[in-house]
């Protein structure tokens, strides 16, 4: 397991203070205010969060796949030391699936309905592979089918997606994302629609892949326990602003920030005293129209305003650890460290799956 | 299916059914849905629920766990006659509700409940938030004492909800305080057990667990009966007593919280358990269970022990004999041939 420190510099991707903004009749809306993070080939980084913390909205932004209308974008994203900010649809069109590809929620809205498995793969392949004659894709779809582990796949590859089963669907949205070996993987809740037994399937399989294809990986999702399993880094944002970033034991096992701690309170565990109330976080995640002032989590923060501190006047920066020399983990919380040290071991330690 | 039950419920439980009597008792039940594959298509049937017994006790919280397509939602939607059973028999406080027409149903309603999924879909959008709790009363001709609107409210606030927002319509709601206005609605006619499908699984985790923690108050307070029907093992396992597992229509095994989570015997359960990503298990990648496939077709499931095909312990006696429902040797019940034996680790 790397720190995130190690990445830095020369990874391949980088996000800095990415903002994207949406104008709409009631305001302006700040999906994503300032969020920075980088992933290198053979790393995976799981960014957490409830919906509408902008997790989907900043991994949209890497694919370009905002509306420059609708949208305002700015900051850098830096993919493989090119800046995709601002680019144009042309060079956007490059950019995906052969460097940046993707995995959605959803593998039966996200497969057209109308054409084969296979011919949906082979029109992937030739966009970026223009010479390619229409046999050599087709041999690369059925190889691809194959790596995915999907059985008979010269066979299955002339099915239509309502012929495969919530898995199989999946794995064969894998395939396309993968057919042309993409330096940069985004999985935007990969497994939330599958069965446990199958969730486990697929995380192993982006696991080998990424071992094989040595890509890096964004694995977005609401599931501690999926981040817990395959990530290396985690990114746990709140109202579009990172709220905690580090390596995946720090910000699970030495979680710094409330936030972090409400969400691994709230999860109910296969272990553990199974009587014990679960400490769910109050309130609802703000509208983000209209983010509260200060620290955007601390109208919910069991702990806000303990100091009488600037909680509901100064947005906290996202700062390193000093204490406890742990290189690459930051946190944005006003709460001094040994504070938040001492309330961690107190009160969150005992319950959930914070254990 | 033997079960303890606490002295105190058992004297009130008395009062409307014969003594020792469980509240809710399923036998032999089956839902086979009809299809037609084209239209000359030999008719064939998806085995939904294909034979399952379970009990529920006054004040006992049974959860139903199993991936999709196993029946769970099925057995829910059966047990409140939502929808008609193909054979078997639902015995509700010792009467036999399996056939009951509609009007004779109508009472019954009123002690059985039912909590749906998706909070969205599940109220109506047109109607305000005090008609919505307010349609069961009005639809069983009740008057509670201190009129409709009192008793909504206080419905609202014991679901935690403001009670002036009784004028309000669902989409001014969040997910989470939706869910609630279906709870609210669910106990307008003091049930006696409540069926929950999935009632947290459309939630972000904050707010689940603000809603499990309701679901729990309530059970404890008002002493309902839950059957919990969830795909989520963590969830089930902090809300229920007792679990049944189901796989491809049938009960695969049934037993305590202890019993199920801790030493299964099914080698399904234990995959299942496996399956789940844990963040206590963080860094410790070794001994998962990986199933391999996909769940088979219901309308034409295997032979002898349907979890043979993705089942590491298998041979050739579970392609023969199906294995029936026993007590196995580390407590619970469960159809197996070759039962796991010892704790889960």
């Amino acid at each position: 397991m790397t720190t995130p420190q190690t990445a830095h510099g020369g990874a391949y991707l980088q996000v800095r203070d990415l903002r994207v903004q949406f104008s709409t009749e009631d305001g302006v809306v700040r999906a994503v205010d300032g969020v920075s993070f980088s992933v290198d080939r053979g790393q995976t980084l799981g960014i957490v969060g409830e919906s509408g913390s902008g997790k989907s909205v900043s991994s949209l932004a890497v694919l370009g796949l905002h509306d420059p209308k609708k949208s305002r974008i700015s900051g850098e994203i830096l993919v493989n030391g090119r800046n995709v900010v601002g680019l144009d649809d042309n060079e956007l069109r490059k950019l995906r699936g052969r460097d940046v590809a993707m995995i959605f929620q959803d593998p039966l809205s996200s497969l057209h309905p109308y054409y084969t498995i296979g011919k949906q793969i082979v029109a992937a392949y030739r966009i970026h592979h223009p010479n390619a004659s229409k046999s050599l894709a087709r041999k690369h779809a059925i190889d691809m089918l194959g790596r995915v582990g999907i059985p008979q796949p010269a066979k299955r590859i002339d099915g239509y997606p309502h012929e495969f089963s919530g898995g199989m669907r999946q794995r064969a949205m894998i395939a396309m994302a993968l057919v042309n070996d993409p330096d940069l993987l985004i999985a935007d809740e990969p497994t939330t629609a599958l069965d446990v037994t199958v969730q486990a399937q697929i995380l192993d399989l982006i696991e080998d892949l990424q071992r094989d294809f040595n890509a890096a990986v964004i694995l977005i999702t609401h599931d501690l326990g999926v981040v817990s399993q395959i990530a290396d880094d985690v990114l746990v944002m709140y109202a579009g602003r990172v709220a905690e970033y580090g390596s995946a034991e720090q910000v699970l096992r030495q979680a710094q920030h409330p936030y972090t701690w409400g969400l691994l309170a709230s999860v109910p565990s296969l272990h553990g005293d199974a009587d014990e109330d679960l400490k769910p976080i109050k309130g609802n995640p703000p509208s983000l129209i209209n983010v509260p002032p200060g620290c955007a989590f601390h109208p919910r923060c069991r702990y806000a305003m303990l100091n009488g501190g600037p909680c509901d006047i100064e947005v906290p920066q996202l700062l390193p650890l000093l204490a406890t020399h742990e290189p690459g983990h930051t946190v944005a919380c006003h709460l001094p460290e040994r504070q938040r040290k001492s309330i961690y071991e107190q009160d969150i330690a005992a319950v959930g799956v914070a254990i | 299916m033997t079960n303890l039950v606490v002295p105190q419920q058992a004297a009130a439980a008395t009062r409307t059914r014969p003594p020792g009597e469980p509240l809710l008792k399923v036998e032999g039940l089956v839902k086979h849905f009809p299809v037609r594959s084209g239209l000359f298509g030999a008719k064939q049937h998806v085995r939904a629920v294909d034979g399952i017994d379970f009990t529920v006790d006054p004040g006992e919280t049974l959860g139903v766990v199993g991936e999709s397509g196993c029946g769970k939602t099925t057995t829910g939607r059966m047990l409140v006659r939502l929808l008609e059973p193909t054979s078997g028999k639902i015995t509700f406080e010792g009467r036999d509700i399996t056939h009951m027409n509609r009007s004779s149903l109508r009472p019954l309603r009123q002690d059985m409940q039912i909590i749906f999924q998706d909070p969205y879909s599940s109220l109506n959008p047109r109607h305000t938030v005090g008609r919505i709790v307010a349609m069961p009363l009005s639809v069983n001709g009740i008057e509670p004492a201190g009129g409709v609107k009192k008793r909504v409210q206080e419905l609202l606030e014991i679901v935690g909800l403001n009670p002036e927002h009784y004028n309000r319509y669902p989409h001014e709601f969040s997910g989470g305080q939706r869910q609630r206005i279906g709870v609210a609605r669910a106990l307008a006619l003091k049930p006696k057990m409540i069926v929950a499908d999935e009632p947290v699984s459309a939630l972000d985790v904050s707010i689940q667990a603000q809603v499990i923690n309701l679901l729990r108050d309530l059970q404890r307070e008002f002493n309902l009966a839950f059957v919990f029907i969830a795909h989520d093992l963590a969830v089930v396992r902090h809300f229920c007593e007792r679990i049944a597992v189901m796989y491809l229509g049938k009960i695969v095994e049934v037993g305590s919280r202890q019993q199920i989570y801790e030493q299964p015997s099914h080698p399904y359960t234990k995959a299942l358990l496996s399956a789940v990503p844990d963040v206590t298990k963080l860094g410790a990648s070794l001994g998962r269970i990986r199933l391999e496939g996909d769940v088979p077709t219901p309308i034409n499931p295997p032979s002898g022990c349907r979890f043979r095909t993705r089942c590491w312990k298998a041979q050739d006696l579970c392609a023969q004999v199906e294995p029936p429902l026993d007590p196995k040797p580390n407590g619970s019940i469960a159809a197996c041939h070759f039962p796991e034996v010892g704790p889960l680790r």
